[in-house]
């Protein structure tokens, strides 16, 4: 029970003030631009497009900035923004195989078609400071450029097992329907592919990491391998009702992830490699990945398989990623709660009262 | 021309319209002196397009997530009719795009100068893609000699 408190105006109006204050930081350091935070912390802005589900990388810094970086917060301000907007359609659905590819790895095939591209990563630096970065000195040298662009288009790799039936078959259902949007509809279980990966995709990078890496502790019967990750622009289309033909709005940036399990097969299904998806906005593999695992874990119903572990539930997979959900209810426990306070109080001192009458009695009886 | 073709010309400008920048477009309106009078239909207008991908890229569709998008709708005095979308929320760039756009159909010397304008902005679009791929180029792995790009 929440319990409507008055008073405390003039201390909210105070904490306004205060909070734009602390966020400002030492006023004799420059203020950080919205501009520099899109261009310098790329990465922080993904997630925040992400977790808010709201790709407009402008509105990322700005809900970084406005929060003082705090991830959540500035996600929960990305879809609060949203509620606000009308909704004017559908993508064409995006076509990763023509991303304009700025990384892409295999690591199942050393050499595979389009090729291993390393493209902006720190998987090979050392982990250790580089100090000049706080001496604000030296300009980044520009990146060196080949003498040939990469291919147009690459095959993604599971479908190069594909060809031989050994791969799981991803392939559009029938009349390939609408997905469901859980902005407009009530989840239910079971939920369907389409309800996991809306939901995966929007769900906290942090819970969605733990869970992969409990699935890959033996939380889980799955092994996965990094069938590849590939990182770049695709287009979005859209075809207005207006003009009644696609064009194109732009491009963002994605990262996909295609994680191949192995599979023993069933009765029905001869052994074969088992796929796990994963797509996010922006460069953000960890997430991409952490959900490829989980979108596959949550496929144990389908493939028969025990669900005896967590990444393996649905349920507490789907209703629990969400991290503005989350933060809310765990959260609200800061605003009052007097009333059931109270309520609590009074009762735990009766049934002490209570106790201390029966042992009272109890000790004259034995007297 | 027949409508089909004249749906890909209008495809292609408007394509690149959408990827051009605020600055870009006011630049290109700017070369034609004077705006020409137009009636605004839809007011420049920001909301959300839902971006669908598919499940291992080729399967189930499924919602990955919102973008921002923006429209606008103008019409010109002689009737023609110029619409503009793009991602993000730049209305001034919207409606600048969607005078263009009605510009662009007819064929006379405003709309000539317009198309070589687009090829223009079509070409850098072109070269900051390949200059991006070229430096994406060179990290790709040569497992034979461990050597990175030709540099």
């Amino acid at each position: 029970m929440y319990v409507a408190v008055k008073g405390g105006e003039a201390a909210i109006l105070a904490t306004h003030d205060l909070v734009a204050e602390d966020r400002r930081g030492d006023v004799s350091i420059p203020e950080i631009s919205v501009e520099q935070i899109r261009e310098q912390m790329q990465l922080s802005v993904a997630r925040v497009m992400n977790e808010g589900s709201l790709y407009d990388e402008d509105l990322g810094a700005l809900a970084l900035k406005q929060t003082q970086g705090d991830m959540i917060e500035a996600a929960f301000l990305m879809r609060a923004y949203r509620t606000t907007l009308p909704r004017f359609g559908s993508s064409v659905p995006v076509d990763t195989a023509t991303m304009a590819i700025r990384r892409r790895i295999s690591a199942t095939y050393k050499d595979l078609p389009g090729g291993q591209v390393l493209g902006p990563t720190y998987d090979y630096t050392h982990r250790l400071f580089d100090f000049a970065l706080m001496a604000n000195g030296e300009k980044a040298p520009p990146a060196m450029a080949a003498d040939y662009a990469l291919d147009a288009a690459m095959p993604r790799v599971p479908d190069i097992l594909g060809d031989e039936g050994l791969m799981e078959v991803e392939a559009p259902p029938e009349h390939d329907p609408r997905p469901f949007d859980l902005t407009r509809d009530p989840v239910e279980f079971p939920a369907g592919r389409d309800v996991r990966l809306q939901t995966l995709s929007r769900g906290d990078e942090g819970f969605l990491l733990g869970l992969a890496y409990s699935v890959q502790r033996g939380f889980g019967g799955n092994h996965p391998f990094a069938g590849e990750i590939r990182m770049g622009e695709v287009t979005v289309s859209f075809v207005p009702e207006e003009l009644g033909f696609a064009i194109e709005l732009g491009d963002i940036t994605l990262t996909e992830c295609q994680m191949v399990n192995q599979f023993t097969g069933s009765i029905e299904q001869p052994p074969q490699f088992t796929r796990g998806y994963g797509v996010a906005f922006g460069h953000a593999e960890r997430k991409a990945m952490s959900m490829a695992i989980i979108d596959r874990s949550l496929k144990a119903r389908e493939f028969g398989e025990a669900t005896e572990y967590p990444a393996q539930q649905e349920e507490f997979v789907l209703y629990h990623c969400d991290n503005v959900e989350a933060s809310g209810f765990v959260e609200h426990l800061k605003l009052p709660h007097y009333v059931d306070f109270q309520g609590e109080l009074e009762l735990l001192r009766k049934i002490r009262r209570e106790q201390e009458e029966r042992l009272a009695e109890r000790k004259e009886a034995a007297e | 021309m027949l409508d089909g073709d004249k749906n890909i010309a209008r495809q292609r400008w408007m394509g690149i319209l959408a990827r051009a920048s605020a600055v870009e477009i006011a630049k290109l309106l700017s070369g034609l002196g004077d705006l020409p009078d137009y009636h605004i239909i839809k007011r420049p207008e920001t909301g959300t397009l839902m971006v669908e991908g598919r499940a291992g890229g080729a399967g189930q569709r499924f919602n990955v997530g919102e973008a921002t998008m923006t429209r606008c709708v103008i019409r010109l005095t002689d009737g023609r009719m110029g619409f503009s979308y793009a991602l993000g929320r730049d209305r001034v760039k919207a409606e600048h795009s969607a005078v263009i756009d009605a510009l662009l159909q007819s064929e006379n010397s405003t709309s000539e100068m317009l198309q070589s304008g687009i090829d223009a902005l079509e070409r850098s679009q072109a070269e900051a893609r390949d200059l991006a791929s070229r430096k994406a180029a060179a990290t790709k792995v040569n497992f034979f000699t461990l050597v990175r790009g030709d540099g």
